[in-house]
């Protein structure tokens, strides 16, 4: 098979598991504000200490991943969106710290509180004008002379997107993690992010529907497109799914972030279609922008021996760690 | 006005602030993470293996700091591996072929391992086996091992590449071989990696120095002082030793960065070893020298009449910044013989009966706490400074492959990086210093903090919770404090 083609399909990999475990780590940071008290706040974030890294670790998967296989992308893609980039890591110090300072602190908690969850917001924030300044208008951008050209509506609206999306990633794993009234109100929360979610993806499709046109002929001009109408159609079957499993009243477990991951794969796989094979879009594609052969074998076959090792003792440390929170597993 | 805006650095140096800042803040915190990682799996092997809880102990009371480090250490590293690409944009696509796959074998070895265990070693105390928490406690010590091993091959290639070919101006690999096991790795791995054990011996001795000066918690200060003062003094002498293998072989690969070190500015045979100087790189010499007659040459060539390359040997535009040189190497020199002082001294009180008493052995130690960092740092500054202009030596030009950015836009997130950066370390400090003040739990509290764990996680129902495992502390923790306190009895 064809590198290019291998390594586009890893990048994508490693984008969406990062998306949908650090998804759901970065929701619960956005939703904490929305929680009562500090024992639900302490709650929240304890449910992801022990994996908040591990998730996290994907971005940095991805980000090598780009370097290794297209390194003339991650530079010009990191270089261009320097700010957003420079942003977004400084927002996810704030919130990797607060996860060793918060339970150590007495009388800083609450800061702590506020660090987790404007961290978390304005990471997902800039991961979605990240991918509006890609995905939009990356093409007409000629110079670096303008620093904030990635600001465009467009860019701001697939930011709050993403922040929609992410809480509900968020809810749905608190939902699993919860018990008693927290466990309700999340739920109840849920729901209402559900909407927000299905109203943000129309509102970004639509756009790019009517804004590109290349992306427009894909989707609604046939053979094409009727490859590609299975997508919605599973957006809005898991949307009903996820929809009633959170109106019912018993606990749902884990299914409801089953669902909600499935939205967003849906989602990703959509975007991914509209845009193939361009890597920068409308620039570059794949086959241009693919580094030497000794490097991509090189280290293609380390990612072919270690992936599935690092799945499974995720998958072990997950379940170590299965169940409700307990606020008594410490060091 | 229009001035003092001509005279603002230009994007190029602020890059370059900006990378050396976020990398020397980075490192401070693996040097201690990489070291403490290596003691808590020592105490908790022998805590498996004696059953002595005085161990287990130590284990608990070090994770914590560990723990802040390590996140602090996690959260700087990220920001570094994007920098690379935001700040360095050139960089990447030219030598991204080389230095990519070494990175990228970096977070599949060792992060993600690190990663998925940290998280057992820290919260998993109930949750699984004491065998399978030791297990994991070992597994975050190998990953740190690990990245240091990916990092510094990329680290060591950029000073002295091997096993590449440049085709249109981008460097392809001919051997990866070659390019891990480059001439400078072996050394530089070895070299870093026992600064890191000794960084962390110096927090442990002068940490339990403190306890023992303020006499508190005495029985615990004293396994760990006396076993961070053995440490010491076997690897301030090795380190010493392979330093000196290190210069060699800079000698030998990267002659200009020697004679900046060494300040040597003409080719000389029987090369004095200046002690103190201030180099002057306008007139190209030493004011206020102070040198012993032919001792660098002995050192380096190991000859009392051998040859060292001056500074003269190239333009001054392909010099480095001499004086940052000189002078870092001479801070990291200092405190390596202060280590051996401290390991020796040690040995000494040990001799005597005092190691527990000696007030100025117990005070030196103490003000030795943040010797190996500053160490670490200083002698990073020789090896990165050394290299400029370069940043592949001889082969690729800093200021030929920084992004094109605008200067406004790196201004500011430099001044943001200070600005966080800085509140994050007091932050740190404080932390740390209150967590050591507070000091280690006592050993009956050690063991009933799993106790309790235990007997509360039990209440919980097991649908609740499946992962649940009877991991068995109770009983055998329960006999060892009747053993103790029958003990404690027997000793009145
Ligand atoms: C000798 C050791 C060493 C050196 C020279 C560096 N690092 Fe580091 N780094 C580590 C040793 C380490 C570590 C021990 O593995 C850390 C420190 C604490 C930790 O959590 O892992 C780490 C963490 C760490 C992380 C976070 C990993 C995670 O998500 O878990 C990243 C992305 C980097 N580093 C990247 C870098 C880059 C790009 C460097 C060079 C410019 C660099 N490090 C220098
Ligand atoms: C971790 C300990 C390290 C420290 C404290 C450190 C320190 C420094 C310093 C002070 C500079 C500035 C030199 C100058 O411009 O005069 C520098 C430059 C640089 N170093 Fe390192 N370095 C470290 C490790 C690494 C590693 C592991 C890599 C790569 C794999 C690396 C890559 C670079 C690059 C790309 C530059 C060029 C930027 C510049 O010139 O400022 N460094 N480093
Ligand atoms: C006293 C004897 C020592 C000698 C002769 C020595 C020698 C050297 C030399 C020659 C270099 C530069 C290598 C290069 O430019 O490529 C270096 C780098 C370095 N030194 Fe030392 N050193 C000594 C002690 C120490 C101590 C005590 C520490 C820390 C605890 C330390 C930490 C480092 C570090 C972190 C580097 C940079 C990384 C590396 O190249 O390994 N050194 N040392």
């Amino acid at each position: 098979m064809d590198i290019a083609l291998v390594y586009l399909l890893l990048i994508g990999f490693g984008i969406l598991v990062y998306v949908l475990l650090d998804g759901f780590s970065l929701g619960v940071g956005i939703i904490s504000p929305l929680l009562k008290n500090a024992e639900e706040k302490g709650i929240a974030m304890k449910s992801l200490s022990h994996i908040w890294d591990s998730n996290q670790t994907w971005l940095v998967f991805g980000g090598v991943v780009l370097f290794v296989a297209f390194p003339v992308v991650y530079a010009f893609v990191l270089s261009n969106l320097y700010l957003p980039i420079i942003l977004m890591l400084v927002a996810l110090i704030f919130r990797g710290v607060a996860f060793e300072f918060r339970f150590k602190a007495d009388d800083s908690q609450k800061w702590w509180d506020l660090s987790f969850a404007l961290g978390s917001i304005i990471a997902t924030f800039c991961q979605g004008v990240i991918l509006g300044a890609l995905v939009g208008d990356m093409s007409s951008q000629k110079t670096m002379d303008d620093p904030v050209d990635w600001l465009t509506s467009f860019s701001l609206l697939t930011g709050l997107a993403l922040v929609a999306g992410y809480s509900l990633l968020g809810a749905c794993w608190l939902v699993r993690k919860t018990e008693g009234a927290l466990h309700n109100q999340v739920k109840q929360l849920a729901k209402r992010l559900l909407l927000a979610m299905l109203g943000f993806l129309a509102v970004v499709s639509i756009w790019m529907l009517v804004e590109q046109p290349a992306i427009a002929e894909r989707w609604l001009v046939i053979p094409d497109s009727l490859l590609l109408i299975p997508l919605p159609m599973l957006t809005l079957f898991f949307a009903y799914k996820l929809w009633g499993l959170l109106k019912e009243d018993n606990d749902p477990g884990l299914k409801p972030l089953g669902y909600a991951m499935g939205l967003f794969m849906t989602a990703f796989g959509g975007l991914v279609a509209g845009v193939f094979p361009y890597i920068i879009p409308g620039r570059l594609t794949i086959w241009q922008a693919i580094a030497p052969d000794k490097s991509v074998y090189f280290t293609l076959v380390g990612i072919l021996i270690f992936i599935p090792v690092i799945i499974t003792y995720n998958i072990y440390s997950y379940r170590t760690f299965s169940g409700k929170t307990s606020m008594k597993d410490g060091y | 006005m229009l001035d003092v805006i001509a005279s603002l650095p230009d994007s190029a140096m602020l890059s370059r602030i900006q990378f050396a800042f976020t990398v020397s803040y980075h490192i401070m915190f693996p040097t201690i993470t990489i070291g403490l990682s290596l003691y808590l799996a020592f105490m908790e092997g022998m805590w498996l293996k004696t059953k002595n809880p005085a161990y287990l102990q130590q284990v608990k009371f070090w994770m914590k700091p560990f723990a802040i480090t390590f996140g602090m250490g996690v959260v700087s590293g990220v920001v570094l591996s994007y920098e690379f690409g935001t700040n360095f944009s050139k960089f990447s696509e030219v030598v991204g072929p080389v230095l990519a796959p070494l990175l990228a074998y970096e977070v599949l070895t060792a992060f993600f391992l690190e990663a998925g265990f940290l998280g057992i070693m820290l919260f998993g105390w109930t949750r699984v086996s004491p065998k399978m928490h030791f297990a994991a406690t070992c597994t975050v010590a190998v990953g740190t091992v690990c990245s240091s091993f990916w990092i510094l091959a990329a680290n060591s290639w950029m000073h002295t590449p091997a096993g590449y070919e440049i085709i249109d101006g981008v460097f392809h690999v001919t051997s990866w071989m070659e390019v891990i096991f480059n001439p400078s790795f072996p050394y530089r791995l070895a070299h870093m990696l026992l600064a890191t054990f000794l960084s962390a011996s110096l927090l442990f001795a002068g940490v339990n120095a403190y306890y023992l000066l303020k006499k508190q918690h005495l029985e615990f200060a004293k396994i760990g002082f006396s076993t961070a003062m053995i440490a010491i003094v076997i690897l301030a002498p090795i380190q010493i030793l392979v330093g000196d293998f290190h210069g060699l072989n800079v000698a030998h690969n990267q002659p200009v960065k020697l004679a900046a070190m060494e300040a040597v500015w003409e080719t000389e045979k029987g090369a004095p070893l200046v002690l103190f100087a201030w180099p002057d790189e306008e007139a190209e010499e030493n004011k206020f020298e102070l040198s012993i007659p032919k001792a660098a040459s002995l050192l380096i060539t190991h000859e009392l009449d051998g040859e060292i390359p001056g500074l003269n040997e190239v333009e001054a535009k392909d010099r480095p910044p001499v004086p940052v040189v000189f002078y870092a190497f001479r801070i990291m020199l200092g405190l390596g013989g202060l280590m051996l002082l401290l390991g020796l001294a040690g040995l000494y009180a040990r001799k005597k009966g005092t190691l527990y008493e000696s007030k100025p052995l117990l005070l030196f130690s103490f003000a030795m706490i943040p010797a190996g960092v500053i160490a670490t740092l200083a002698g990073w500054y020789v090896v990165e400074v050394g290299r400029q202009p370069w940043l592949v030596q001889g082969l690729v030009r800093t200021v030929d492959v920084i992004s094109p950015l605008p200067a406004s836009s790196v201004a500011f997130t430099l001044a943001l990086f200070v600005t966080v950066y800085t509140t994050l370390f007091f932050t740190y400090l404080y932390f740390m210093r209150k967590l050591i003040l507070k000091g280690p739990m006592s050993i009956e509290e050690t063991l009933k903090s799993l106790e309790d764990e235990q007997s509360e996680d039990d209440d919980l129902p097991a649908t609740l919770n499946p992962a649940q495992v009877d991991v068995g502390y109770s009983q055998e923790l329960s006999e060892h404090l009747s053993n103790t306190r029958s003990a404690n009895k027997g000793e009145k």
